[in-house]
């Protein structure tokens, strides 16, 4: 069939047309909030948004443990938190949620327990009601823990078989040793051991509402919400605290890691260095520093290494948030045959936005995207709801989110010159390679900086 | 029982000279649009020979248009404060920018210029190849279960190769595609009248039908390609398949269904949806509370309706899947024995009436949840309409989904008959051979 060639079909009569300005802003509006504390020491945060008749729900507690074990019997509590108390069994709370399009999970970090859901906003008593019920007394039945026992197990093997995971716990192991917050998922060997009467311990102990947040976000009122909150959840009290995890130590720059893995096509490569989190005056200059060196499609690194050379699919540094801090981490997969000229480059590019500092064109594009982006972040519930537990973490709220636009207008190329040469100097980097040594030990050698593994046979 | 309420998605239509199909749904519930463009071709139109192209394609078409150079599409998008992507699926390949409202004709004029005039060239094809090779060792070949089981199942239940073939394409294949072969791709299929675009969001309709036709009017007018059928006949027998990985730590297993067409009416493939929902969705639900919970049989275990686990995302032919996880010392015949007694059951019995109400209020809580992101629900929209000419089912699924009978849930399970499927066994291999399964012979017996 007869077509066009290529040249043909990228030029018209016409030529080349401007770009359209931008129309006029339009501000997002406030939306009706109440953020309080109730008597048990639960922060409750209840915010109006109303496009879809729905609620989101997330509620972290802070759930820090110094034990080895302590990964083990928390990652069970969060399996069978929500599987049965003595009003209900694990069916009877599917199918009352399931009533009123209700879904409810929780799941754990070294940091926090977390329980999400969302139904129609005419079952947010329902729901409320089968996570008080579950906050109060949640049974940790010996046939429940046994079979989620058996599936973590199960589970553990196969997510340790992912080539993210085994890159995140060589990352985590290089950056924090031994500390609890280098253990996102428990041992196999721990997991086996952990008793129904062991989870009930630990639930007296650790979910409690003293210094948890709740945020509900969807088509409510936000003041019947608090207070349907307060007059279901009033059973959850507790005389002490939740438990906050200690604090982490500052990251500080050091040769990168090979670490082998067996056939290993592609590389990981992930680096790290301190930051500053949200509440850090130097935040907003940071965020665009960093926007522009990798966070985004249009940074100096994707357009680099991606649209440039072709070495990955997807390269993207991006902050880490815990609750005393923030660290940045830069992650890209790529062939094993170019793994070390992606790292060459990755260096490059750090050295480069340190020295050489964003234009004011870079800045603005940037400082543009961030706005935007969490405008649309921010449009649905679930977003919202995300972001406001997030930032609740910090102990920051909702006008925080509304005010941040302004904090990035009001940041000047020189405080992100300032920021860029600051944190992103090469040096204050460590991290880790992921693949396969016996191909990448020489070139990475010839590189510098990288500590090699004994060699594989 | 739980009030569902209805949802609300206000649709309007336009379609311009030159055929580009055209749909506007304005919502002021925050200010940041979404724009879609639905291209009416996909993985199972590519030639044999060049498996993967339509992915492929899909990355050049971020790669600059006449006026616009490599580079600026990402830049003009984002330092608009909004964010972009594609995507390809078997029947078509979308495209979509969600950015805030005053964007909305930059957004337009993005989407117009390389509809009209892509800029298509050596040096970003070869570039594009060398990143469609990483996208496919990140999801595929470095990873375990990596395309399991869009890539490995439909080779085991079909035949021909637009249903069988792995859309994202093998290495050689990519290597070899042209800017020819590119530039006669774009003329057959990326034609106007062979697109939906869809508008969404923050915008008054007069003013966005104006815009529409200032950047969309003068794409010159091309012929549209006769749409292709891919009918095959069902599987005569049970395909089994056993695939060695050595990546993999534990089993899996995979059944393929064929689906009716759901050309033949919504309800006929929808109460396979709801089917799924009965089978999986929840602890109550039949597998899972059998196989996972009761039997201890599996660690997971998932049905679904189309090959991304979307429903009514493709035209004939198209695929039931369960998906299930199982340790080592469970032998995958008792896996599928105890799955056939359960869809057995509900043919005989069907789903109870509180079950179908708790399938309802869930399912359209999904979609209301789904339909509150702006961007999932414009590329709902466009799909919807590309595909079956019907945007509002975006609105009207809850209530078909709500109306569907016992009788014709049980129905849909008498259907999901052992000597018609496909069976995908994947089983760790032991050694450490770094290559990849051989799918080259598809349908060999277990």
């Amino acid at each position: 069939m007869l077509h066009r060639s290529a040249e043909q079909i990228g030029r018209t009569e016409l030529g080349p047309r401007p770009l359209p300005p931008l129309g006029p802003p339009r501000p997002s509006s406030a939306p009706a909030a109440v953020d309080t504390v109730l008597d048990s020491g639960l922060r409750v945060i209840a915010v109006r948004r109303s496009a879809v008749p729905m609620v989101e729900l997330r509620l972290e507690i802070p759930f820090g443990g110094t034990h080895p074990t302590h990964p083990a019997r928390a990652e069970l509590l969060a399996m069978t938190l929500l599987r049965g108390t003595p009003r209900r069994d694990r069916f009877a709370i599917d199918k009352v949620l399931a009533a009123v399009g209700g879904d409810l999970a929780a799941g754990v970090d070294p940091e926090h327990l977390s329980v999400s859901g969302s139904a129609l906003a005419s079952g947010l008593e329902v729901v409320l009601d089968v996570l008080g019920d579950a906050l109060v007394s949640a049974s940790y039945a010996t046939a429940d823990v046994v079979r989620e026992r058996d599936r973590l197990v199960e589970r553990l093997t196969v997510n340790r078989s992912q080539p993210r995971v085994i890159a995140r716990e060589a990352l985590q192991r290089r950056r924090y040793g031994d500390h609890p917050f280098a253990r996102e998922w428990p041992e196999a060997d721990d997991v086996a051991a952990v008793t129904p009467a062991a989870l009930r311990a630990l639930h007296r102990r650790s979910v409690v509402p003293g210094g948890a947040v709740l945020v509900l976000v969807g088509d409510i009122v936000p003041a019947s919400a608090v207070e349907a909150v307060a007059s279901i959840l009033a059973g959850w009290q507790s005389d002490h605290p939740a438990t906050e995890l200690a604090a982490l130590p500052e990251l500080t720059g050091a040769d990168l890691q090979l670490v082998h893995r067996d056939s290993a096509v592609q590389s990981q490569l992930r680096l790290s260095a301190q930051a500053v989190p949200r509440n850090h005056e130097r935040y907003p200059a940071l965020q665009v520093a960093n926007l522009v060196f990798g966070g985004y499609f249009s940074s100096r690194w994707v357009e680099n290494i991606r649209e440039d050379k072709g070495y990955t699919y997807s390269a993207h540094c991006g902050f880490e948030y815990t609750r005393y801090g923030a660290t940045l981490v830069a992650e890209a997969d790529t062939a094993s045959e170019v793994t070390a000229a992606a790292l060459l480059e990755t260096r490059y590019e750090l050295g480069r936005i340190a020295v050489t500092p964003p234009d004011e064109t870079e800045v603005d594009n940037a400082r543009h995207y961030a706005i935007g982006s969490l405008t649309i972040a921010t449009s649905s519930q679930r977003g919202l709801t995300g972001h406001l537990a997030t930032l609740a973490i910090l102990g920051l709220d909702l006008d925080w989110l509304l005010t941040h636009p302004g904090r990035l207008q009001g940041v000047t190329t020189g405080q992100v010159a300032e920021a860029a040469a600051e944190f992103f100097a090469p040096s204050r980097f460590t991290g880790v390679v992921v693949g396969d040594a016996k191909r990448l030990a020489d070139p990475l050698a010839a590189l510098g900086g990288v500590e090699l593994p004994p060699l594989p046979s | 029982m739980t009030r569902i309420p209805s949802p609300t998605v206000e649709l309007h239509r336009e379609t311009l000279s030159n055929g580009l199909r055209v749909v506007l749904s304005p919502d002021h519930s925050a200010p940041v649009i979404a724009i879609g463009v639905h291209y009416d071709v996909g993985f199972r139109s590519e030639p044999q020979g060049r498996t993967g192209f339509a992915h492929l394609f899909e990355h050049l078409m971020f790669q600059g248009s006449e006026s616009l150079e490599k580079l600026a599409h990402f830049r003009h998008v984002q330092s608009s404060g909004g964010t972009f992507n594609g995507s390809t699926h078997p029947d078509y390949t979308n495209y979509f920018e969600i950015v805030p409202s005053a964007a909305l004709e930059r957004a337009l004029f993005i989407e117009a210029d390389r509809m009209r005039a892509p800029r298509i060239t050596a040096e970003n094809l070869r570039n594009q190849v060398d990143v469609v090779k990483e996208e496919i060792r990140l999801n595929v070949l470095n990873r375990p279960y990596g395309g399991f089981p869009w890539i490995t199942l439909p080779p085991v239940l079909y035949d021909t190769f637009p249903n069988a073939h792995n859309g994202y394409g093998d290495f050689s294949e990519l290597e070899a595609a042209t800017v020819e072969d590119c530039a006669a791709f774009f003329d057959v299929y990326y034609a106007p009248g062979n697109a939906v675009l869809t508008v969404s969001g923050d915008f008054q309709v007069d003013a966005a039908v104006e815009l529409v036709h200032r950047h969309f009017d003068d794409v010159p007018t091309r012929s549209v390609p006769v749409l292709p059928s891919f009918a095959e006949p069902l599987p005569d027998r049970e395909r089994r398949h056993r695939q060695l990985d050595p990546l993999v730590p534990l089993p899996a297993l995979a059944l393929g269904y064929r689906l009716p067409d759901p050309a033949a009416g919504f309800d006929g493939y929808l109460a396979y949806e709801v089917l799924c929902a009965v089978l999986s969705d929840g602890d109550s639900s039949r597998l899972e509370q059998r196989l996972v919970h009761t039997d201890a049989l599996v660690t997971d275990i998932g049905a679904r309706c189309g090959l991304f686990g979307a429903p009514l995302d493709a035209r004939d032919p198209d695929t039931l899947i369960i998906t299930v996880m199982h340790p080592s010392n469970v032998d995958a015949n008792r896996v599928l024995e105890a799955t056939d007694e359960e869809i057995t059951r509900l043919a005989a019995d069907g789903p109870g009436p509180d079950e179908l109400a708790r399938i309802t209020a869930r399912w359209a809580a999904t979609l209301f949840r789904e339909n509150d992101r702006l961007v999932s629900r414009t590329m709902a929209i466009g799909a919807f309409e590309l595909l079956h000419g019907r945007a509002e089912l975006v609105t009207e699924l809850p209530a078909m989904v709500a109306s569907m009978g016992s009788e014709q849930v049980a129905n849909a399970a008498a259907a999901l008959r052992s000597d018609s499927r496909a069976v995908l066994i994947v089983e760790p291999a032991n050694g450490s051979s770094g290559s990849m399964l051989d799918l080259a012979t598809p349908g060999q017996e277990a």
